[in-house]
């Protein structure tokens, strides 16, 4: 909708901005698609909002510290409850999900776009693709009954060898962190993928010949031309994945077992994501006040997500206008 | 010409086996877990019996019953939240495509790019916030698509653009130097030339939110009944009937359980391939 005095010279594009008549048509259609676009702008402002006002009487009424306190009881009467445990578990088993799916998912990408023969790069990407078509919670059933007996004895040899690292300390529970986040390295694997893919794909092929040209061999030449190339883009398509891992609820939810009371840093212990935490307990929001700290758990990790794909997109936004 | 050194060489085979043991790797997942849903749920679904009844009065230790209740209530509430979210995604994308210009056109788009990593389950708090504390509604099959609703739009929208962005520039500057307004070229020439992109959005769209649990298990309890009554009552949806009896130890009800799995599967697979099979035989060519 710019004037047409205030278009330079160099817009090349044509708007169509001319051909608005000024007509009744234009102007509700015009409207309804800008409307359109502010009610999308809208809709993520009303998310925080009511997340942040029903969040706020609870948060007041919390007699524990919200950042600090490992408690959660929300009963009418008693209320304290904190965050730092379901921090911790969200965090680190979305990050551990992160560093097992991004060397694959690069890999990945470099074979369907380097390595695959051509006919079958697309069907092969099809199929990866498919992989995030699988709803969730087949995800955590299958990973709680059919994968876990096999990532077993995966846990138990770190458990002997490096439990002396606290993130590998024995015991191993039944449905641990580890687990989790291996199944939610396959749910993200797609995703860092697709992205990856992209990037890769749009090396130029002067950088690839040259390389080829002095003599390298296919491997170096992707080491010298196409990892380069393409690092921002997998750096933002690893937050993404991660961004997707931590607010990720049902698989979670059914793979992890609660433990309340006892803490371990240990990823072979069970505990509760943000999101996990507030699907077990969605039976029971019968008070505006017991909802209400679920919501303010829910509108941290609404931050952490916000956070995190807001900073991938600005790495994306960023190479975007390097390239051109 | 100088060959490599044998240790680059070797290098450069080194790579070339990791690049297909990934790819292996990615696919054995989907392999294995297509294969257990259809082995474990299989038997049921070849029935026609599970696909015209309810669970209604049927208990864990009982065989039989079927899915109809969820299957109904996942496509009642999948279908409700399209009809709110395809409009509204589609003249988003109209107004990234034709209209937006600058900063506010950017904010928009990056709107949809946070839209895009909302978690479903801050969707269904949002919903919840608004629907049953501020408004003090039920727990109902409405509330469920309109915590879809969130999740639909930025996956129609980026379809939608991306198909309009495809539609070459001649046509519209053909149709405008005939003299015809903006929305005209609008909805008669750029829309219909995108019109299959669109319905590919609109189908993963679908796939996307039909799987979505999280909505279902803060908005949407379950119910073993049939209810196609969106405003009252609870709804049964096919993942939360999976979950319901996930933890159960009957085999009568796990079986139940895998042959809901395999039904979702088979729903969202469907509509996932019919999108991307449209997406491929309509392409606009440049």
């Amino acid at each position: 909708m710019a004037s047409i005095t205030g278009r330079s010279e160099l817009d090349v594009e044509p708007s169509g901005d001319e051909a608005s008549t000024g007509r009744l048509g234009d102007r509700i259609f015009s409207g309804l698609a800008t409307g359109s676009g502010a009610f999308v702008v809208l809709l993520i402002l009303l998310v925080a909002v009511f997340l942040i006002s029903q969040a706020i009487p609870p948060l007041m009424d919390n007699k524990a510290n919200f950042f600090t306190d490992r408690v959660w009881e929300v009963n009418a009467g008693s209320l304290r409850f904190g965050i730092p445990d379901l921090l911790y578990v969200t965090v680190v088993s979305s990050l551990l999900a992160m560093i097992i799916a991004v060397p694959v998912a690069i890999a990945v990408a470099l074979f369907l776009t380097q390595y695959a023969p051509k006919r079958l790069a697309t069907p092969f990407g099809y199929l990866v693709d498919l992989l995030a078509a699988v709803p969730s919670i087949i995800f955590g059933l299958w990973g709680y009954q059919i994968l876990a007996p096999y990532v077993r004895p995966v846990q138990d040899f770190l458990g002997d060898w490096f439990g002396w690292i606290p993130f590998f300390e024995p015991p191993a529970s039944t449905g641990t962190i580890f687990l989790a986040s291996t199944v939610l390295a396959i749910m993200i694997l797609p995703i860092v993928t697709a992205l990856s893919r992209e990037v890769f794909d749009q090396t130029p092929l002067t950088h690839k010949e040259g390389a080829l040209a002095l003599g390298a061999t296919k491997w170096e030449m992707i080491r010298t031309a196409v990892l380069p190339f393409g690092a921002g883009g997998v750096v933002s398509a690893a937050m993404l994945g991660l961004g997707r891992a931590l607010g990720e609820t049902i698989a979670v939810t059914i793979i992890v077992s609660t433990n309340p009371g006892v803490f371990r840093f240990s990823l072979f212990s069970g505990g509760e994501t943000f999101a996990s935490k507030i699907a077990n307990n969605a039976g029971e929001f019968d008070t505006p006040t017991k909802a209400g700290a679920f919501i303010a758990a829910g509108l941290v990790l609404f931050v952490l997500t916000f956070v995190v794909n807001a900073a991938a997109r600005i790495i994306i936004e960023r190479r975007k206008a390097f390239i051109e | 010409m100088d060959r490599p050194t044998r240790s680059r060489e070797i290098k450069n085979v080194i790579a070339t086996v990791l690049m297909w043991t990934a790819f292996l790797i990615a696919v054995i997942p989907l392999i294995w877990i297509l294969s257990t849903v259809v082995v474990k749920g299989g038997n049921l679904l070849v029935d026609s019996h599970w696909w015209l009844n309810s669970q209604r009065g049927i208990t864990n230790r009982e065989v039989g019953g079927g899915a109809y209740h969820a299957i109904i209530g996942t496509l009642i509430q999948a279908l409700v939240c399209a009809v709110i979210a395809v409009p509204i995604a589609v003249f988003t994308a109209i107004y990234l495509v034709e209209y937006g210009r600058g900063r506010f056109a950017r904010l928009v788009s990056f709107m949809v790019d946070i839209l895009t990593g909302i978690p479903s389950i801050v969707a269904a708090l949002f919903i919840f916030a608004l629907w049953v504390t501020t408004l003090k509604q039920d727990r109902v099959g409405f509330a469920v698509s309109l915590a879809l609703v969130l999740l639909m739009i930025p996956v129609v929208v980026r379809s939608t653009e991306e198909m309009l962005k495809l539609v070459p520039n001649e046509l519209r500057e053909a149709s405008y130097a005939l003299g015809v307004p903006k929305y005209k070229t609008i909805t008669r020439i750029v829309l219909p030339t995108a019109f299959s992109g669109i319905i590919t959005g609109v189908l993963l769209g679908l796939a996307r939110v039909m799987g979505e649990t999280a909505p279902l298990l803060v908005l949407g309890p379950y119910s073993k009944s049939i209810n196609t009554d969106i405003f009252s009552g609870f709804m049964a949806a096919l993942p939360t009937m999976i979950n319901q009896d996930r933890s159960e130890a009957r085999p009568e009800a796990i079986n139940r359980v895998w042959a809901a799995a395999l039904t979702l599967i088979v729903l969202v697979m469907l509509l996932n391939i019919a999108g991307r099979l449209i997406a491929r035989l309509s392409k606009v060519s440049k």
